[in-house]
């Protein structure tokens, strides 16, 4: 091992990406819903919402997993953004990525179908206990399950299927885990440990218990009725995130890397922050000090200052606090003109994708510099008066941007934020 | 590290496990040395259930203790005991610039309920909407904090006010390697100065049982050392276990004062698909790495193996190449605490370090033996049950 000394001023950029998600797979397709306002959330039919307060969510249906494992959903959506990306940044040989690999992802556990499984196996013998269950597993051959449910399996087969190099780092920041990925990356670059890194971010948690889970914090919405009206970021009858599935990838590389090679440069990863929260394990702190640091973070390391960026594309998950407390926190480091920058939420259209969300909304604010078209906050009907924000109501709209800058906040006081920018000049 | 990079200390560091709390405890534990595992309540199973704790002592608040699950309160106990022993603790600007890598699998299921549910579960197609509605009305809603991999570090920052920046590592045995790892690279790069490593794992959970048995990885009883599984096929014994340790760069150590325990010289990971032999590889290519860092004379090794064949025995193997170099395995006292394994034998091989020589041996297979050469050099191995391999070398602070 031997890192060279940060170079924090050498760029880092992107020349590949890829994207899946509820409104469809690839860039293409994302681009031209996301920018025409379609909504991906749908009624859940994967599975029985009999007694669930919520059953709607951004599913991704039309990639089948047999039989359906939400560690298993998640990889292939992680393959496909991962070939992508790959396929775009036209780097390495097939099945011969040249860096290492940061993905996030859910926590695995074992499922439902699992233990029913074993279950009903071992129910012969009386009532189900753990000791019924480990008995009736000693049993029979159920490999299969622990290498599905290993927290580690996603990474690893994803690490196989593409060839990347040395250990892979599964990590998981709650709702910033996908931006944890880009800086862990990053930093590796700049470490000068790697010229090359994928970084990517999976989830496919939408089934019963993730559901309930949140559910039981009121984390989600209950606009059961019109399910694609039912994300409202930024509105003041907001009532909740949606679960949503689908992954991102970004193949990252030093600018000298990507030069050298010819390759085409799609934006660069200008900026990095972070400030972990201590107050509360959902809420943040009520003087949004740790946002508020974590993007002057981020705009420091991208030695831009606040009059620089031209769009946010926010972490504006819907729930009451989030939203307030992130136009707080932007209202502080943007002042005045906090109101004139435009700020829209693309999980308004695709749902909240939890792990995943941080790489795909990297994703389309580097679709949004390319196209300088700014993606819409949907279902903004009811203005809320403590959020006086331009949220870009409703319809796409053509803006000239070269700076973004990306929020992710998570559960557990977890605040990442990303500066993104064009090819340098 | 290269000549470029800053040199890391580990000026902190924080264990529990089944043999007591803190570093005089393990030390003399680890030199009589009994293992203690528990095999009541886990027929046919075995697990190094936790030493009794006072988490009132780095957990003050009840409320905290309540809003999480053994494992959390492991890990916050140990992330506690290292700030404290980096004098780090309370020291709020510090604890600001904290960065901090925790490695976690995931908490405690309510396994009750999860009975409960099976018990009843209808043959019909309503098994679903019995689900729902039997986890909507029995789930504790505060018990997903408890679940989440992150809000290990999420309590860590809310009780002991570390918040530089926190990111949790996912995937067993690789999550702790590659915590250290990262972590280190950091500092050495100038990325960080200073930065809270660990984890926790209870492992006095049938869940987690459930969960490796699926792998037919654990050993059942009797008790061996982790070199004598191989006859019965191997095996690991979870052990409920936490460690932290505080790694800092040398400027800013010196700057507070801070004393170092060891150093952290080098730290190299890969995996492998792991057809036959290819660990045994794998370690010899990481070796070749920081092999050129190493004094044979004085080196220890404290190995992480888990008991699981072909892995253990795999590794028997590369360290047979390695010559007289004395091992010990701390798999037979403490257990294996998958996450933080690797992070509790480095702290573990600063004991060593601190102590000049390595603890008794606890194996009468051969690999270990009676051997009070002075050492200054540890060479940490991780070899993961299912992925990963990984080599840390500490040496002493003098």
């Amino acid at each position: 091992m031997a890192p060279a000394r940060d170079r924090p001023r050498n760029p880092i950029v992107v020349t590949g990406m890829g994207i899946v998600t509820s409104l469809g797979i690839g860039k293409t397709d994302n681009w031209r819903k996301l920018t025409s306002g379609h909504s991906g959330i749908r009624r859940i039919s994967r599975f029985s919402t009999a007694g669930l307060r919520t059953t709607i969510a951004g599913t991704v249906d039309f990639v089948p997993i047999e039989p359906f494992t939400s560690a298993g959903l998640a990889e292939q959506l992680a393959a496909l953004a991962a070939e992508e990306a790959i396929t775009e940044a036209a780097i390495g040989a097939i099945g011969d990525f040249p860096g290492p690999l940061f993905i996030a992802v859910a926590p695995v556990e074992t499922e439902w179908s699992h233990r029913e499984a074993v279950s009903v196996e071992s129910r012969s013998n009386g009532d189900v206990s753990y000791d019924s269950l480990l008995r009736e597993v000693a049993k029979g051959d159920y490999i299969a399950i622990h290498e599905r449910c290993m927290f580690a399996s996603v990474a690893e087969n994803i690490a196989v299927r593409f060839g990347t190099k040395g250990s892979p780092v599964s990590l998981s920041t709650a709702c910033a885990s996908g931006a944890s990925a880009i800086q862990l990356g990053v930093e590796a670059i700049r470490r000068g440990e790697t010229d090359v890194a994928l970084c990517a971010g999976a989830d496919g948690s939408v089934n019963a218990e993730s559901l309930i889970r949140f559910s039981l914090l009121s984390a989600l919405s209950m606009s059961n009725e019109f399910p694609e009206a039912a994300a409202k970021p930024f509105s003041k009858n907001r009532d909740g995130f949606v679960m949503a599935e689908g992954a991102g990838a970004l193949v990252l590389e030093s600018l000298e890397h990507a030069k050298a090679r010819g390759a085409r440069i799609l934006g660069v990863i200008e900026g990095l922050g972070e400030m972990a929260d201590s107050f509360h394990r959902t809420r943040s702190s009520p003087d949004g000090k740790p946002i508020i640091g974590c993007i002057r973070n981020a705009l420091a390391d991208a030695g831009l200052d606040p009059i620089d960026i031209d769009y946010v594309n926010p972490h504006g998950t819907g729930t009451p606090e989030n939203d307030k407390m992130e136009c707080l926190g932007l209202t502080a480091v943007f002042g005045s003109r906090v109101k004139s920058i435009p700020v829209s939420s693309n999980k308004s259209m695709i749902g909240h994708t939890l792990s995943a969300a941080g790489v795909i909304e990297a994703v389309v604010s580097l679709l949004t510099i390319q196209h300088q078209r700014l993606p819409p906050t949907i279902n903004y009907q009811i203005p809320d008066p403590i959020i006086a924000l331009d949220v870009v109501p409703n319809v796409a709209r053509d803006a000239k941007v070269s700076h973004v800058l990306s929020n992710s906040f998570g559960f557990g006081g977890q605040n990442v934020s990303l500066v993104l920018g064009p090819e340098p000049k | 590290m290269s000549d470029a990079s800053r040199e890391i200390w580990i000026t902190g560091l924080g264990i529990v496990s089944c043999l007591g709390e803190g570093p005089q405890v393990h030390w003399q534990r680890l030199n009589e040395p009994v293992p203690t595992p528990e095999l009541q309540g886990f027929a046919p199973y075995i697990v190094h259930r936790l030493a009794p704790i006072e988490f009132d002592k780095q957990i003050p608040k009840k409320g905290d203790q309540r809003q999480m699950e053994l494992w959390q309160r492991i890990g916050t106990y140990a992330a506690g005991l290292a700030l404290e022993s980096a004098g780090a603790k309370g020291s709020a600007g510090l604890l600001a610039r904290m960065d901090m890598i925790v490695a976690a699998g995931g908490g405690e299921r309510d396994e009750a309920l999860d009975v409960k549910i099976l018990s009843n579960l209808p043959t019909s197609d309503d098994k679903q909407p019995f689900i729902n509605e039997s986890l909507m009305g029995g789930l504790r809603p505060t018990l997903f904090l408890a679940q989440l991999s992150n809000l290990l570090a999420g309590n860590i920052s809310i009780v002991h006010g570390v918040t530089g920046s926190s990111r949790t590592f996912m995937g067993e045995e690789t999550s702790g390697i590659e915590a250290v790892r990262i972590a280190s690279a950091r500092i050495a790069a100038g990325q960080s100065d200073i930065a809270l490593v660990g984890g926790a794992l209870n492992g006095d959970r049938k869940d987690t049982l459930l969960l490796y048995e699926f792998g037919k990885r654990l050993l059942k009883q009797p008790f061996a050392p982790v070199w004598e599984r191989k006859p019965r096929g191997g095996g690991l014994i979870l052990g409920s276990l936490g460690a932290f340790l505080v790694l800092e760069s040398r400027e800013h150590a010196q700057a507070r004062n801070a004393k170092p325990m060891a150093r952290l010289a080098c730290i190299v990971s890969d995996r492998c698909i792991r057809q036959a032999g290819d660990t045994a590889k794998s370690l010899a290519r990481l070796w070749q790495r920081i092999e050129n860092k190493s004094v044979r004379q004085t080196l220890g090794i404290i190995s992480g193996a888990t008991g699981c064949e072909p892995a253990t025995s795999e590794e028997r193997d590369w360290l047979r190449t390695l010559g007289d170099v004395p091992v010990r395995a701390t798999g037979t006292y403490v257990g294996h605490g998958m996450e933080p394994q690797f992070v509790m034998n480095i702290a573990l091989a600063t004991l060593a370090l601190q102590h000049g020589q390595l603890f008794a041996p606890g194996d009468n297979s051969g690999v270990e033996s009676v051997d009070k050469r002075p050492i200054t050099q540890v060479a940490v191995t991780g070899v993961g049950h299912w992925r990963g391999e990984g080599i840390a070398l500490v040496e002493a602070a003098q």
